[in-house]
């Protein structure tokens, strides 16, 4: 404010930096304002508290539909398909019915190659989720298309990789690509894939000591 | 055959042949990342990739931030192409928060992004020179390259880490001027790119080096999963400009580079006659972009992404660059995951480099547009 006056070595007449402060030392919680009260204040200064995303439905595309009804007419109760939406599909299957459905949607529906391998860590449920995000060069219709697999496996509060419950079929003899994903999967969730040639570490370092760094109770440090 | 030997002396075994040797970490022409390579003779038997020394959890970081904090750290796992980094993660939360992006910020955006993977492509070519002993090529993309980088510092701000796009269109509007001076320089570009083409690919010594080497068909392309120009060297029609327009490229006129060659010469091309179309895109951009309006659409404080999830991507300087986003009603996402290029054409590394002679290692090395940071995260 008065840096100026300060500089050349002169008191300045409002050094008091505390003089910003609010007078009141009201500690009383009954001072609350109430719902009504605060409604109003957010009219009066425009605050808009309406949900972020507002719901409106957007109508199903159609060759995506045609899709998603081949998977279900194939496997009936096996899948379930999450959402049809443009160009994204999403299907989640049982891990003993994944290495079906997958090659189900190479030889058949000609996705062809696998972008990204995600898993998704749900400690409240116990269980972790790996989505593989399939897509499709060789087809001219399709390139523009993703299909999201998932399927769900146990996961273990302590849990030692390679050794415990969360295992699942590697997809690797079907869609080749996903090679280096499934591997990056293994260290960062500890879910190990069945089948997989080459169940390494990939990005961690070799003496890595902790629980896989991804799941959700691997907190960093200072947040 | 059990012949009796005089003592002290024993056969050669098969495993006193195989020499193993240690490419990198530390950046002798590996980037920050380690190859164990295993060689007969001359010849490579084995290659196993060790990337991960530049690992910094950039989608555990991710995890802890609201959408707009997550901005800038997003960007830098790879510094040079940031606003292609950005780009679907912007559209990716857009779609999560049902935003809407104005006419002009599409267009913005297209010429940022374009602009980035010029400067991007003449970094990589620039190394790719060095290492291949042509310090030419080091020199006049990295000098060509500072054109570009003062127009985007133009344009946001800074050099090189911009964070200009942002969820909803781009931080600020463009200074006075900018498509005069964008189109001097873009002309000025172009005339260059191809005086690069008589001193670098016409070159003799490249031609020997590269053609032929580390070959990758079409099928083994598409079945290993690669992306981007490596996926295009090998005669692979595929951009997803092309073939999942974002924002106005449906609107532009530009080809796709294809070659059908598939050896390092072709993977080393196409990123170079790519930016002749990333030129062509630029200029056709500024002609079509709307002269006046909004750029930013403004967001709530705080966002929170409702009880969904999203999958989008854009063509990066390296290829298909893709975010996962699963969101829980939180402002922060719940997992980010960034499935790089760069990551998806490690896979190449092992098939390619077996049986190749060591000597051709750093020629179909950096043919693959692999950046380490990147594909690390």
């Amino acid at each position: 404010m008065t840096k100026k006056k300060e500089k050349d070595g002169e008191p300045s007449e409002t050094t008091d930096v505390l003089s910003d402060k609010p007078e009141s030392q009201d500690t009383d919680l009954s001072n609350t304002l109430t719902k009504d009260e605060l409604r109003k204040f957010y009219e009066e200064k425009g605050i808009d508290l309406s949900p972020d995303v507002p719901i409106h439905p957007k109508p199903i595309p159609e060759f995506e539909k045609s899709l998603s009804d081949k998977i279900t007419s194939k496997f009936g109760s096996k899948v379930n398909v999450d959402y049809v939406r443009p160009n994204r599909i999403r299907v989640s299957t049982k891990r003993e019915d994944i290495l079906d459905v997958a090659y189900f949607i190479r030889d058949e529906l000609r996705y062809d190659h696998a972008e990204s391998v995600a898993g998704v860590d749900y400690p409240d449920s116990k269980e972790i989720e790996i989505v593989y995000h399939l897509g499709c060069y060789t087809d001219e219709q399709n390139g523009s298309q993703i299909l999201a697999l998932a399927t769900r496996v146990p996961r273990e509060d302590i849990p030692s990789p390679g050794k415990d419950k969360s295992r699942t079929p590697s997809l690797r003899d079907v869609f080749y690509s996903v090679e280096f994903h499934e591997r990056e999967c293994f260290e960062m969730f500890g879910v190990y894939f069945e089948g997989h040639p080459d169940n390494r570490r990939l990005l961690l370092p070799e003496d890595w000591a902790d629980i896989p760094p991804f799941r959700k109770d691997f907190k960093i440090k200072g947040r | 055959m059990t012949t009796q030997l005089p003592p002290g002396i024993e056969l050669e075994k098969v495993d006193d042949r195989i020499m193993t040797l240690n490419v990198g970490p530390q950046h002798p022409g590996s980037g920050h990342m380690r190859l164990i390579i295993k060689i007969d003779g001359d010849y490579i038997v084995s290659c196993d990739p060790d990337p991960g020394y530049v690992h910094r959890g950039e989608e555990k970081m991710a995890e802890y931030r609201n959408y707009i904090q997550n901005i800038p750290h997003l960007e830098r796992p790879v510094i040079h192409d940031s606003s292609n980094i950005l780009y679907p993660y912007c559209l990716a939360v857009e779609e999560l928060l049902d935003i809407e992006v104005p006419e002009r910020a599409k267009y913005v955006r297209v010429i940022a992004s374009e602009l980035n993977r010029c400067i991007y492509t003449l970094y990589w070519l620039a190394i790719y020179g060095i290492f291949l002993g042509h310090s030419t090529m080091f020199m006049w993309p990295a000098g060509d390259r500072e054109l570009f980088i003062d127009l985007l510092e133009a344009m946001s701000g800074a050099r090189v880490t911009h964070a200009y796009l942002v969820p909803g269109g781009v931080r600020n509007d463009l200074p006075a001027n900018f498509e005069e001076r964008c189109l001097r320089q873009v002309n000025y570009l172009e005339k260059r790119l191809k005086e690069y083409e008589d001193i670098f690919y016409q070159n003799p010594l490249l031609k020997a080096r590269t053609e032929d080497t580390g070959i990758l068909s079409g099928t083994d392309a598409i079945r290993l999963g690669t992306t981007g120009s490596v996926l295009r060297a090998s005669g692979v029609d595929f951009d997803i400009r092309k073939k999942e327009p974002y924002d106005v490229y449906e609107n532009l006129d530009f080809e796709t580079v294809v070659m059908k060659e598939g050896d390092s010469y072709a993977r080393s091309r196409v990123p170079y006659l790519e930016m002749f179309e990333s030129c062509r895109i630029i200029k056709d951009a500024l002609r079509k972009m709307p002269k006046s309006g909004s750029v930013r659409t403004k967001l709530k404080p705080n966002p929170k992404g409702g009880n969904d999830e999203v999958y989008r991507r854009v063509e990066s300087g390296r290829g298909s660059l893709g975010y996962y986003i699963v969101s829980n009603n939180r402002p922060e996402p719940y997992r980010v995951k960034i499935s790089v290029g760069s990551f998806r054409n490690l896979i190449c590394m092992p098939y390619l480099l077996k049986g190749e002679k060591l000597g051709n290692m750093p020629a179909v090395y950096w043919s693959l547009n692999y950046w380490p940071v990147e594909a690390d995260r």
